[in-house]
């Protein structure tokens, strides 16, 4: 009997049994390992790939514009109308677009969390007033006040960043209040409110630590949401400057040439149809391995 | 419920009022004026410009003639159209929009809910699979992708439909515009169903009625469809704000002379009062459209108290 709680007892992760839980259940999800691979090698080709490419991504080759991909020129992706090479663009592209993606998403990802945590640990009316506002907020159109922020303020990455995340926080909010509200009449918290740590450090230690997994789910599900806008934005000609480029852009001016020259638009389509694809599966994959109600 | 839709009402007017603030002193803070030309006016040119649109105001009393206006459907005049007001420009691409904009709706709905019920009664069939594989490809590919796609299989290559514009007005030129703009839309929509379908197939009522002998069909359509369908109800409202503003780009790849496209020109022309027209316009049709989801959102489901 003894023997067999010892066996029991050994499992390889003591403790963190959440964790160690749902990376065995996500290992086990197929699509999401695939798709977790897939956007790894997608990272690493967007970041080194330019540097072994051999043309760069605003080189003009005026003896070459718009022909079709093949490899006896080197341009495997061909070319767009002024013979800048499309595979060294779509690379570059793809690293504006993850950039966009990582870092509108830790914009969104602060402003969110110490929002929705501060209102649930507080609760009360500081809690009704603050979820009040993020309910009148939820129902304006907000991609139409991005579209006006990047025409009357020009068209710079920061603001891009900026401006998307700070459209993104409201559903992160309202997670993380929702699991505070939960979380704060827990026996660690009440430990340290009894110790008389201050409330700060009490939902920067106590609160926020305990919310990483919906946290993390939620991330992995923004991530292409945010990649989506900073397209959408860039295929209305108002996201990165020329000759700087994203996948929207390149969408974009592929969508110009469909007849003439459709590599342009299939392949840019094509990773960032298939990057999209990934980081939802992953999302999904994450959720349901994480997801409290399904153990 | 009388006292419910007051204060729902209510509670849209400060929503009302924060879109239209936000748009206008937005608007004027950015730098640039509708009048910048390459060659400077003369400056009394412009202090008469100014006086007649009345920019010479200070900004409050612009808000409040603004406002007043809006009341009486008075967008202001056009900076850059110079003959026509926006209320007319509206007035003019607001019916484009609304065919495409309605008819994808009705589309994803109805394709939506289908692909998910079945779904959902064939749990972990094939036809489950099928339709989970295409609504997550729906998703994952943004309309303003999928719009060129299709216009390059079926109007470059294949040559069965128009690439864009309105045509003779014929069904042919909206079958293109009103599938992109649908395909997120039916996958998102399907993608709910099912879950919730899933739900309440298990639940008791669900599981009493089967062992009372009704055939399924009418367990389905007459136990199960309601209130399996109250959260896609409630994602009404998030689908017409889609639709909107993915109309913006349709509009534009599909040539569609709408009110999206007003939009994204009167933007890149700095025409300050058309780009407010087209968002407040736009704002109050999706605050007015969740204000009526919720009413019957409430009046579906008899768990929500009217508090």
């Amino acid at each position: 009997m003894s023997a067999a709680a010892a066996t029991q007892a050994v499992p390889e992760v003591a403790g963190r049994s959440l964790w160690a839980d749902a990376w065995r259940k996500l290992k086990g999800n197929r699509a999401a390992v695939v798709s977790a691979w897939i956007i790894g090698a997608m990272a690493i080709l967007v970041v080194v790939g330019p540097w072994f490419a051999a043309y760069a991504f605003d080189f003009t080759d005026f003896a070459n514009t718009s022909i079709a991909p093949s490899w006896s020129t080197g341009h495997f992706f061909g070319t767009d109308t002024l013979g800048r090479d499309i595979f060294v663009r779509t690379l570059i592209g793809g690293r504006i677009s993850l950039m966009v993606g990582i870092v509108a998403t830790a914009v969104s990802l602060l402003i969110g969390v110490t929002y929705g945590a501060v209102a649930g640990y507080f609760g009360g009316r500081v809690d009704t007033l603050m979820m009040r506002i993020v309910d009148i907020l939820y129902a304006l159109p907000f991609m139409f006040f991005v579209i006006l922020l990047m025409v009357f303020f020009g068209r710079s990455i920061v603001l891009i960043f900026v401006a998307i995340g700070a459209i993104n926080w409201l559903d992160m909010a309202r997670i993380v209040r929702g699991q505070t509200l939960s979380l704060k009449h827990r026996e660690f918290v009440e430990a340290a409110q009894a110790q008389g740590v201050e409330a700060a450090a009490i939902i920067r230690r106590h609160i926020v630590p305990n919310l990483l997994g919906v946290v993390a789910v939620y991330v992995t599900l923004t991530i292409p949401q945010v990649i989506l806008v900073e397209s959408f934005l860039s295929f209305l000609g108002l996201g990165v400057q020329e000759p700087m480029t994203s996948w929207g852009a390149l969408v974009n001016d592929g969508s110009r040439e469909l007849e003439s020259a459709p590599w342009m638009l299939i392949f840019p389509a094509t990773f960032l149809a298939t990057t999209l694809f990934c980081f939802n599966f992953l999302g999904d994959g994450m959720r349901d391995a994480l997801d409290p109600k399904d153990r | 419920m009388l006292s419910y839709t007051i204060r729902r009402l209510l509670g849209a007017i400060p929503t009302l009022l924060i879109l239209i603030g936000v748009a206008f002193f937005l608007i004027r803070a950015a730098p640039g004026g509708p009048f910048d030309r390459e060659r400077s006016l003369l400056p009394e040119i412009e202090a008469n410009l100014n006086a007649a649109y009345h920019l010479d105001e200070p900004l409050y009393q612009q808000f409040g003639r603004y406002l007043w206006g809006l009341l009486h459907f008075d967008f202001g005049p056009s900076f850059q159209y110079r003959d026509y007001t926006v209320t007319e420009l509206i007035v003019q691409g607001f019916p484009v929009s609304l065919t495409l904009g309605s008819i994808a709706i009705v589309v994803a709905l109805l394709v939506g809910i289908s692909a998910g019920s079945i779904a959902a009664l064939k749990q972990n069939s094939r036809w489950d699979h099928g339709v989970m594989a295409l609504s997550m490809t729906g998703i994952s590919i943004p309309n303003f992708v999928m719009a060129p796609l299709l216009v390059l299989v079926f109007a470059v290559n294949l040559r069965w439909l128009p690439a864009g514009g309105l045509g003779d007005g014929s069904l042919r030129n909206l079958v293109l515009p009103v599938t992109a703009l649908a395909l997120p839309q039916i996958a998102y929509l399907a993608r709910l169903t099912r879950g919730s379908m899933i739900e309440v197939l298990r639940s008791n009522f669900v599981r009493t009625a089967r062992a009372q002998g009704l055939p399924t069909w009418q367990v389905i359509v007459r136990h199960a469809l309601k209130p399996a369908l109250l959260p896609v109800v409630s994602y009404l409202g998030p689908a017409t704000a889609h639709v909107i503003t993915g109309s913006v780009v349709i509009e534009q790849i599909f040539s569609r002379p709408g009110l999206g496209r007003f939009f994204v020109t009167g933007a890149l022309n700095r025409d300050y009062t058309l780009v407010m027209g087209v968002v407040v316009f736009y704002g109050v049709l999706i605050i007015v459209f969740n204000f009526l989801v919720d009413l019957a959102y409430a009046w579906l489901d008899p768990k929500v108290r009217y508090r």
